[in-house]
């Protein structure tokens, strides 16, 4: 019957061909098109005569009417369901029943140096497309992918314009070498480091040129990068043109008004008056206060309004697909005065010679971006500035008439507080940015042997940043440094980065049930960077201090893997990297890094009951992988001599000479390891109506690169960078995915992911020690070198390291008063405890995304549970010793009123603070309009970010990546509107 | 065209697998910056000789290869922190009867409260300082063995110069060992034959490293440039003489028996040696331009200091500025800011009945100040110093106002007199009661003015050689030691204001008379015993 019916359509169709050959005119076509799983109409369904402009949409009723010719192709398409392909022929009524789109069986997920069957995929790998980015985004690409994935974590480092995040995938492996996963970006591997200047290296990529984020999660999947690969890897996939599509441009635009949402509780001008004659009354200071009432928090945010516009063109002119797209934003900092302005350029070229045998990949990207930086000084000096002050004082001699605290002979007091609004009108720093980053792909089929493709990618990455920094010549703050000079500081850097992968790829399908699939590969990259800082006063005339470096490092490595499958449900991949790495000496130069994984589909087994589950599929992975990076230290293991800059010669007799300083060296130096053990269920449920995943993970790092104390005098510093230690990491990480509705009009999915995770710390010397406290770590603002945090033995790293503050029966607590927890009669730092970390227990992201008819509704937001944060602002500003300074007074946090510390209490508990919280970092309402003057396809939106923060934790924002909370630049609420339209 | 194009792939292919082997080659990297020399290229140029053994000068002012801060030496604390000087003031005075610092941060506080641990942060950078600059001087002494240099083919004179260098080397290492002894008795113990690696030092008990470096000295002293004959800057024979007698003198603390003979040997040396006189003016040893004429002004030996040249925030850019408190005029001292810290104890005021004495009451800034530190973080409890300034003798500034110029005397030569009337007081027979009182009185006729403070034989005892000293030598970092050697440091016979962290003061244990060795040391090096008592 199939058959029978295939030949008549075969048929059939030959006849049209051939009527339309000899007519080739235009007929009208019509029809409706419903919804395969329950007949229902479906409205608003594309429907475009292919290769050309021509299209029109479903009406309420699922009908539509289009002209075409009997040659034409006229393709179905709605969001969310499997597009069709129907040839006109003949007929006049065509009805398509569309099905809803489930797991695409021919569906790739990108792994490293390549892509994958989805169904055959062995390891952790999680991906990120287009359609579920985070709205709004306009500056920091990584905040695209925030709260997406189970396991990884983007906190943004404030609400600086292109402000930088911290990007944790699975905790960090490491303790003091970075924890930064390695970033591809359409095959090159890039430096994480930015150049000074820029706050991000992500920024200089422009969000609307992403098309896809895959992370790489596991050994098995991380492995093949090797010595990079402990802290996983994220693959940013960037926009092409397609190939037969026609000429589209599309115009992607946006004008965003960003607001502060709170402000640190402080003293008002009346609180304040009030305590300090309660307090210190008969005072003489007392006669400083002042009779205005100046909030300067508001003096120093503002609201600000930004604007970004996208413009791409993309086609395929025969064998050359192409994509190019320029984009413009200008974004503007809630703190006064700080801006971003960035152009950027892309081209993606993918054209394709000799039948498809020789393939190019060619990407270029090219970025400049002008900052102009606020000083981020004044947000603390809001806090403790004396609100009986005016912001100008035009009886003063120093710039911009401003209000300053003086010394008794009328310089300015350099102890004081000084004045916010000073400190951003009487500071200039900008910099301009330039970056290329681009590479050819070339991939050659053999001619004699097709399974076999041979692929050379070159790549480079080349930033360079000049920026400079001005204090004006005789602003209060630096007055007393400079003289009344002021200062000038000029900075450039460079950064290198430069890439050449050589693969050999072999793919077999044997008997219909073996796939074979091979690489081996070979990479060489080198980096380099430089930079230069001239600092003079501001006249020029006298050199402060005069500094540049240049280094750089090269990574060589050989690599392959194995991937087999059996009958479709059996998978089997081994992979193997030997990475050299010019940190080393030869003797520990080269690691090696294997990894093992198998996967198993367990619903495609005969015995497998497909009743609620359609999928399922367990995943175990075994690997190892590596770290390399030395804190910055290019040559770790080599004894070397520096020279001395500006201010550091000696003397001898009246000359100044040059000192040659030899650092201190390990010549025992080598890699960081990591095992990883994973275990992992993919599932569908219901037709792949809802799926998701379960992994479980552990993580166990040994001879960590660590920054640990030398035994004294045997060493050329005091620390020295080497391998000890081992810290293990756990966690188990959940997603699921629902497409709840699938109607006609409306379409709802819903997405949640969870991660728990732990790290703690299993040795830290190389000798035991059990009264070894542990690495302090974690400086805060107050006294100099005083740190919170402390890295020991069973803990989790970073761990709070504080006295146990005591409670008089109101619950307050006392001023000074600490648990003498080892009770010998005294409070000394041996009563100190760890308390809490920074790294949440639970984190979990949560989405909506609602179509109904031309309207679109998307909420996404997070939940963490158990992160602490040291409250830093309160523990420096809440206590009220300070007020009263001589010939200067200082405002206090409103937690001082709680308190009545009349001392900091730096280390007490009180200011450990349970941080959780719930946020929803963005809603967006969008609306399509189809065919507007009959060519335009155009969708306007509207976008809040940071709509809402749950939490008990008393400062600005619980969101803090070290756990410190110190003048964190707010995040601003940003209301956006924008206009996406497609020709 | 399908043959030329598979004849490139495998033209490309053997290119790739040439330029395969050459980039395994680039993994043997050598530093590219120009400030960078590796190990084995510094020593075949003499020039770099002198810049070797100027770093391990600096180790004493200096904190890193940039001033007043970047690229440090040490981590682990605030480089401003770990300047020398600043560490040993701070064990030296903040410890003592002389001085008092108002800033609440970490365990600086223990200082004053004698109430330190092992994990004291201080302790462990004065420490980490300490053993530093051991193992810079042991670096260099290792490289410029007689066998190391004859393979550079350097000429006669270019040797003799570098010889000239390892002996200063040697002195430098000596008198950080010297320091070692003093505040921590027995510690790890490397020399130049251990070399730069990971390995685990033994301890070396107190007694053993003062035979150790009274040999080293020993050693070194007769063949060190004649007193004053060196550069500015750099040690003579006059300094080891100073640090020997310094040692000898309180060789009973440090096991070493009586040495009070030897004491008088060494002083009379420097004495003798006439190179050298006392300041006509307290001072001006304490000012900008006490390298003018320093001979003249009885420095032997001073750190120098300079704004432009060798800018840190440790040595007297620290102690100057944080002498500034209350009301004091920071302009008076050639300066632009005040770190309101260091203020005077009335134990010390105590020392000074005489107002005539100008080395007293005229450098105490007392205007809004109390005598009395009821509150040990308020600027304003206790007197304020004049004594340190960076203004010149001429009454202009320095020429940095923020990086001063006043250099450290380390060796003074009223310290040769009073060693000379203590070690006679303690019964040196090789010392006279006449030299003694009229050394004595050298010394007190120049804070004077004239004959009007002079003392009697009677007047010379252990207390008022202690009172002297204190006098003399106030906040130049020696009072602990003295204390430590009268038996008054710890205990309670002799208690100041928050000593023992009560107000009045209280009694203290013996064990502060050592300071602890710091747990991070001890948690590297299983080697090491901690003192008794901690």
């Amino acid at each position: 019957m199939e058959k029978f019916l295939k030949k008549r359509l075969f048929i059939v169709a030959l006849c049209i061909m051939m009527s339309s050959v000899v007519f080739g005119q235009q007929v009208k076509v019509s029809g409706t098109i419903t919804d395969a799983s329950d007949g229902s109409a479906l409205p608003g369904v594309n429907v475009v005569v292919k290769g050309t402009l021509t299209g029109t949409i479903t009406d309420l009723n699922g009908a539509y009417s289009i002209s075409a010719k009997p040659t034409d192709v006229l393709v179905f398409s709605f969001i969310g369901y499997i597009p069709q392909e129907i040839t006109v022929g003949d007929q006049t009524k065509i009805n398509v029943a569309l099905k809803i789109e489930t797991t695409k069986l021919d569906e790739v997920v990108v792994i490293g140096y390549g892509t994958i069957r989805k169904a055959d995929a062995t390891g952790s790998v999680k991906s990120v497309d287009l359609e579920h980015f985070n709205p709004g985004v306009v500056a920091s690409p990584q905040d695209m992918i925030v709260g997406k994935m189970a396991g990884v974590q983007v906190v943004s480092g404030g609400g600086q314009p292109g402000a930088s995040s911290t990007i944790r995938i699975r905790s960090g492996a490491s303790l003091n070498a970075s924890n930064d996963p390695l970033i591809v970006i359409d095959g090159v591997a890039v430096d994480n480091t930015g150049v000074s200047g820029m706050s991000n290296a992500l920024s200089t990529i422009n969000p609307n040129d992403i098309e896809n984020y895959t992370v790489l999660k596991d050994a098995s999947a991380t492995a093949i990068y090797g010595s990079r690969a402990s802290n996983g890897v994220i693959i940013i996939t960037t926009k092409k043109g397609a190939s037969g599509k026609n000429f589209t441009v599309s115009y992607n635009g946006n004008v965003s008004y960003s607001t502060p949402i709170k402000y640190t509780d402080v003293l008002s001008a009346d609180e304040f008056k009030t305590f300090l004659n309660e307090k210190f009354p008969g005072n003489a200071t007392l006669s400083l206060i002042g009779p205005y009432n100046t909030n300067w928090q508001k003096q120093i945010f503002k609201s600000v309004a930004s604007h970004d516009h996208n413009l791409n063109f993309s086609g395929g002119v025969k064998n050359l697909p192409y994509r190019l797209s320029a984009g413009y934003t200008d974004q503007n900092g809630i703190l006064k005065g700080g801006d971003m302005k960035r152009v950027t350029g892309a081209i993606s070229l993918t054209p394709s010679l000799l039948n498809d045998h020789l393939k190019f990949d060619i990407n270029a990207k090219g970025t400049h971006v002008d900052n102009t930086f606020a000083n981020e000084g004044a947000i603390g000096a809001a806090i403790s500035m004396d609100p009986t002050q005016p912001v100008y004082d035009y009886s003063s001699d120093y710039a911009g008439g401003f209000f300053f605290w003086r010394n008794a002979n009328l310089t300015p007091n350099t102890l004081a507080t000084s004045n916010p609004v000073s400190l951003l009108d009487l500071y200039h720093s900008t910099s301009k940015v330039n970056r290329l980053l681009g590479n050819i792909q070339t991939e050659y089929k053999v001619h004699w042997l097709p399974d076999l493709k041979i692929k050379l990618n070159l790549g480079l990455d080349r930033s360079n940043s000049d920026g400079i920094v001005t204090n004006v010549f005789n602003a209060p703050i630096n007055y007393a440094a400079y003289t009344g000079l002021g200062k000038y500081e000029h900075y450039t850097q460079g950064r290198s980065n430069e890439l050449l992968d050589f693969l050999l790829n072999y793919d077999k399908t044997i008997a219909g049930k073996h796939r074979l699939s091979l690489l081996g590969g070979y990479s060489w990259q080198h980096f380099r960077w430089w930079d230069k800082d001239l600092d003079t006063t501001g006249d020029g005339t006298k050199l402060i201090s005069s500094t540049s470096h240049d280094t750089e490092y090269f990574l060589v490595s050989f690599f392959g893997r194995l991937n087999y499958v059996y009958n479709d449900k059996y998978s089997f991949t081994a992979t193997l990297r030997d990475d050299g790495s010019s940190h080393f000496a030869k003797s520990n130069r080269w690691g090696l890094f294997p990894s093992a994984a198998f996967a198993w589909t367990i619903s495609k087994e005969p015995f497998f009951n497909a009743g609620v589950v359609n999928n399922l599929k367990l995943r175990l992975g075994y690997g190892k992988t590596g770290q390399q990076d030395v804190a910055g230290d290019n040559y770790p293991y080599q004894g070397l001599y520096t020279y001395n800059t500006t201010g550091a010669y000696y003397q001898f007799g009246n000359a100044y000479y040059q000192t040659l300083r030899p650092s201190g060296y390990d010549v025992n130096i080598r890699w960081e390891s990591t095992a990883t053990y994973n275990v992992g269920f993919d599932y569908g449920l219901l037709n792949d109506r809802i799926t998701g995943d379960i992994d479980a993970y552990y993580k166990y790092t040994t001879d960590l690169i660590n920054n640990i104390p030398v035994p004294a005098g045997t060493n050329l510093s005091n620390y020295i960078n080497t391998n000890v230690g081992n810290m293990e990491n756990r966690g188990i990480e959940l997603s699921i995915n629902g497409k709840i509705i699938t109607k006609k009009d409306l379409y709802w999915e819903v997405g949640f992911n969870a991660t728990y995770q732990t790290s703690k710390i299993k040795k830290l010397l190389k000798v035991e020690d059990p009264n070894y406290d542990g690495v302090p770590k974690g400086g805060i603002s107050g006294g100099v070198g005083n740190n919170i945090q402390i890295h020991s033995e069973g803990y989790a790293p970073y761990s709070f390291y504080v006295y146990q503050q005591v409670y008089d029966s109101n619950g307050k607590p006392i001023d000074g008063l600490y648990v003498d927890r080892n009770k010998d009669g005294g409070i000394t730092s041996d009563d100190k405890y760890r308390f809490h970390s920074s790294a949440p227990d639970w984190f979990m992201g949560f989405s909506s995304m609602l179509k109904y008819k031309a309207w679109d509704f998307n909420i996404n937001g997070r939940i963490s549970l158990g992160n602490y944060v040291y409250n830093n602002i309160a523990s420096n500003n809440g206590w009220y010793g300070y007020m009263v300074n001589t010939g200067y007074l200082t405002n206090t946090t409103k937690s001082m009123l709680d308190t009545q510390f009349s001392k900091a209490q730096y280390f007490s508990d009180y200011y450990i603070e349970n941080a959780s919280f719930l946020k929803i970092d963005n809603v967006s309402l969008g609306y399509n309009f189809k065919n507007v003057l009959n060519k335009l396809n155009l969708r306007a939106y509207l976008t809040c970010q940071n709509l809402l923060t749950v939490t008990k934790y008393s400062g600005l924002d619980p969101e803090v990546f070290n756990g410190i909370d110190n003048n964190l630049y707010p995040r601003p609420r940003i209301f956006m509107l924008g206009l996406s339209v497609t020709l | 065209m399908k043959s030329l194009f598979n004849k490139t792939i495998t033209a490309v292919v053997i290119a790739s697998m040439v330029v395969l082997t050459s980039c395994i080659k680039d993994l043997d990297t050598i530093p590219i910056d120009p400030n960078v020399v590796t190990s084995g290229t510094v020593y075949k140029d003499f020039a770099n000789y002198k810049l070797v053994l100027a770093k391990c000068y600096a180790g004493l002012v200096l904190t890193g290869q940039q001033g007043p801060s970047g690229n440090a030496d040490l981590s682990g604390l605030d480089e401003g922190f770990s300047q020398y000087m600043r560490e040993l003031f701070y064990v030296q005075e903040l410890t003592t009867d002389e001085a008092i610092i108002g800033w609440n941060d970490g365990s600086l506080r223990d200082y004053q409260e004698m109430d330190w641990s092992s994990a004291n942060e201080f302790i462990a950078v004065m420490y980490s300082r300490i053993f530093y600059q051991i193992t810079l001087c042991n670096e260099f002494i290792s490289q410029t063995t007689e066998s190391k240099v004859n393979g550079y083919g350097f000429t006669a004179d270019q040797k003799a110069e570098i010889a000239k260098y390892r002996l200063e080397a040697r002195f430098l290492r000596a008198l950080s060992y010297y320091h070692a002894i003093d505040m921590f008795g027995n510690v790890p113990f490397v020399t130049e034959k251990d070399g730069v690696g990971s390995y685990l030092p033994k301890q070396i008990t107190r007694p053993e490293l003062f035979t150790y470096i009274e040999t080293e000295l020993k050693d070194i002293e007769g063949t060190l440039p004649a007193p004053g004959t060196n550069e500015y800057g750099r040690v003579d024979q006059a300094a080891a003489w100073m640090l020997l007698a310094r040692l000898y003198l309180n060789s009973e603390v440090y096991g070493g028996g009586n040495h009070y003979n030897d004491v008088v040997t060494y002083v009379n040396k420097v004495i003798s040696s006439n190179v050298f006189s006392l300041a006509n003016t307290y001072t001006q040893m304490f000012m900008a331009d006490n390298d003018q004429n320093y001979k003249a002004k009885g420095i032997i030996f001073a750190i120098p200091h300079d704004g432009k040249n060798i800018q840190t925030w440790g040595g007297t850019t620290f102690l100057i500025h944080a002498s500034m408190v209350g009301t004091m005029n920071v302009a008076d001292y050639g300066i632009t800011s005040a770190w309101s810290g260091l203020r005077i104890k009335p134990s010390l005021v105590a020392l000074f009945p005489d107002p005539a004495d100008k080395r007293g009451q005229p450098l105490f800034y007392t205007s809004g100040q109390t005598l009395d530190i009821t509150d040990m973080f308020t600027a304003t409890n206790g007197y304020g110093s004049k004594k340190w300034s960076n203004m010149k003798s001429t009454g202009v500034a320095g020429s940095d106002p923020t990086y001063t110029d006043t250099d450290w005397p380390l060796f003074r030569l009223a310290d040769a007199y009073l060693m000379y009337a203590e070690a006679y007081v303690r019964g040196a027979t090789s010392a006279t009661q006449a030299n003694a009182v009229n050394y004595v009185n050298l010394v007190r006729e120049k804070a004077y003015g004239g004959a009007t403070g002079d003392i009697t034989p009677a007047d010379l005892t252990k207390p008022f050689i202690l009172a002297e000293r204190g006098r003399e030598f106030w906040w130049e970092g020696y009072r602990r030691t003295d204390l430590i050697r009268f038996g008054l440091f710890t205990g309670g016979t002799y208690v100041w204001q928050w000593k023992g962290g009560a107000f009045a003061g209280v009694a203290t244990d013996s064990r502060f008379n050592l300071l602890p060795i710091p747990d991070a040391d001890r948690s590297a090096n299983p080697n090491l015993t901690q003192n008794d008592g901690y």
